[in-house]
């Protein structure tokens, strides 16, 4: 039945397509996971009545995370073209969407790992200063733990615009679902192509949103 | 040899057993010291474990410098436990937060159980604080944490290995009894159970000093007595030198010593807790006096009382520490051909010993009434006789 509802969609191509989707979304969570972590604790640690309190610091940083998260995704690919040849040596590929796909998305989460740090109760940071604990303590025992349900669910957000973002480096040649949908679905006007291609794309982003909801379900003590 | 001192050297290392001993100990300690004054006469005589010079805190703000704390000189002796009272905004928690560095005060010098809080940075500044517990209003507990962990986590900044600090942790839980919620979430938690788990936190590394920021604030009445109480019992135990701040002198009343009054950054009032309850100079003091002696509708009844009974003298007396356990009103009846009549009476209990007022109506023979009163003068008992107004 499913061949007669999508007779020209090649399984083969679609597996392979799908493949590429989850490993540009994977490794691009995992990356962006750890910039952004990196970066909203610089942006929470240096804002006012902080830790590291430091105007000039959270100033550059709070530019530089709106200038990136601001620009449209499908522009940031094509201006980071010369950076992706500089630092990957190819523009064409999924390795070669990697570096927008970070850069687009580590600054969006950046701001969501800085809203949740903001949530923490600031006598539960006293508290651990009081007990004589160093910066890094406070990061590691405090500051993470105590916002990791929100870590996890903004986490689940970003790696879902990631999947949308995959099939926009798709269409500039990263392979891929999106660049399956285009090339072979829109462009050859076989549509059962591109909806198969949504419908895969739809499954891994339900199969996100439950494990990210799961996840924080499981991780929310409170 | 006092008491408190002996206790204190088993500070160190507490065991269910050396707990007994103890308990037994304190039993037939306090049929020794028959009056509780005795033990404000004994740490008078101790080191002091807290030294405060000429502490200044002065904040910048958009409409200018405010002063915080102005000029507090104080010091505070090894086991004592001692209040610091106050309205919101009278610098009293910025006082105690001079205590454990996390604020540093703008002039001055803040010296903890030997070390300048004041002066030091970094890894020793955070290796004091280790040696200062503190407990909060709203208990600051980690809500990802269980009770144990949370227990724990002082000890994993002090390094202590994973088998002491469970044999640790299994103590604290007992001492602050919380048996059998050790794998709870503080969510699952009572406020006071909450409040238990952190005091369990603050003694985790044996400190010196124990800082209490309005710790019973946000319990009920109920709850707050039974933090109270642990409170005590703990000083008493350990020998631990308590600090805490309130805006309620019910606490202060229950468990201090010693009391500060503080009123815009300044200490206007210090002393032995039963005599500030005695003679309460300052306005403000009166006030926060009057809170536990006499309830607000104790003016107006007075009055009420005072037109009712035209006849006769309204006396109020004030019990303090020995004087409240003599049967006075007894040997008044006794001695002079008078009536008696009691109108209102309230008597509470602090750790110098008792505090009561008692409101009573003398009726009889002008010249009886007179002696009657030049007896009560005369007793160690405060009198003052009420007038119509």
């Amino acid at each position: 039945m499913i061949e007669q509802w999508f007779p020209n969609v090649n399984w083969e191509k679609m597996w392979e397509a799908t493949y590429e989707t989850l490993y540009m979304t994977s490794i691009s969570v995992v990356i962006t996971f750890i910039l952004g972590i990196l970066l909203g604790l610089l942006l929470f640690l240096t804002s006012k009545g902080q830790l590291w309190e430091n105007k000039v610091v959270y100033g550059v940083t709070a530019v530089i995370v709106n200038v990136f998260r601001s620009i449209p995704f499908i522009i940031l690919i094509v201006l980071l073209i010369p950076f992706t040849k500089a630092i990957m040596d190819t523009i064409i590929g999924e390795n070669a969407a990697l570096p927008a796909l970070i850069i687009g998305a580590a600054p969006f989460y950046a701001r969501m790992v800085e809203i949740a740090l903001r949530e923490i109760d600031k006598g539960v940071i006293e508290a651990a200063r009081a007990m004589g604990s160093s910066t890094w303590t406070i990061i590691s025992k405090v500051l993470i733990p105590e916002s990791l349900p929100a870590l996890v669910s903004g986490l689940t957000v970003t790696a879902i615009a990631l999947v949308g973002y995959t099939a926009m480096a798709g269409v500039i040649g990263a392979g891929g679902l999106g660049n399956l949908a285009f090339l072979d679905g829109f462009q050859r006007s076989r549509n059962d192509v591109t909806i198969m291609a949504t419908i895969v794309i739809l499954i891994i982003v339900f199969i996100i949103q439950f494990v990210g909801d799961t996840a924080v379900r499981k991780l929310d003590k409170r | 040899m006092k008491p408190g001192n002996r206790l204190l050297k088993k500070r160190c290392q507490i065991t269910r057993s050396s707990l007994f001993r103890e308990m037994r100990e304190r039993k037939r300690e306090k049929r020794l010291s028959v009056i509780m004054t005795v033990r404000l006469f004994l740490w008078k005589g101790s080191d002091p474990v807290i030294f405060i010079e000429q502490a200044k805190k002065i904040f910048q703000t958009k409409n200018g410098p405010v002063k915080a704390v102005d000029n507090i000189n104080l010091s505070i002796q090894e086991g004592e436990i001692f209040g610091m009272i106050g309205y919101s905004g009278a610098g009293k928690s910025t006082l105690i937060r001079m205590l454990n560095g996390l604020e540093t005060p703008t002039e001055g010098s803040v010296t903890v159980a030997g070390r300048k809080i004041s002066t030091i940075k970094g890894s020793e500044l955070r290796k004091a604080r280790q040696e200062i517990g503190m407990i909060f209003q709203h208990f600051n507990l980690l809500w990802s944490r269980t009770v144990r962990e949370n227990i724990a986590f002082p000890l994993e900044i002090a390094g202590v290995k994973k088998a002491e600090r469970d044999k640790r942790v299994n103590e604290l839980i007992e001492l602050v009894g919380l048996e059998g919620r050790g794998d709870s979430y503080p969510s699952q938690l009572s406020g006071g159970q909450k409040q238990r788990v952190g005091i369990a936190r603050a003694l985790a590394n044996n400190p010196k000093v124990l800082l209490c920021d309005e710790a019973t604030s946000a319990l009920d009445p109920q709850t707050t007595d039974s933090i109270l109480e642990l409170l005590v019992d703990i000083n008493e135990r350990l020998g631990l030198t308590i600090v805490l701040i309130t805006h309620e002198m019910h606490v202060i009343r229950k468990i201090c010593h010693r009391v500060a009054v503080m009123e815009n950054g300044n200490i206007v009032e210090l002393g032995p807790v039963l005599d500030v309850f005695r003679r309460p100079e300052q306005p403000i003091t009166k006030r926060f006096v009057q809170q536990v002696t006499e309830p607000e509708e104790s003016k107006e009844t007075i009055q009420h009382l005072l037109a009712e009974h035209p006849d006769g003298k309204i006396v109020k007396l004030t019990f303090v520490g020995v004087s409240a356990e003599q049967p006075v009103v007894t040997e008044l009846i006794r001695s002079f051909n008078v009536g008696v009549n009691i109108l209102q009476g309230k008597i509470s209990q602090t750790q110098n010993g008792a505090y009561g007022t008692l409101y009573v109506q003398i009726t009889g023979d002008a010249g009886e009434v007179a002696k009657a009163v030049a007896f009560l003068d005369a007793q160690q008992v405060d009198s003052e006789v009420i007038e119509y107004d």
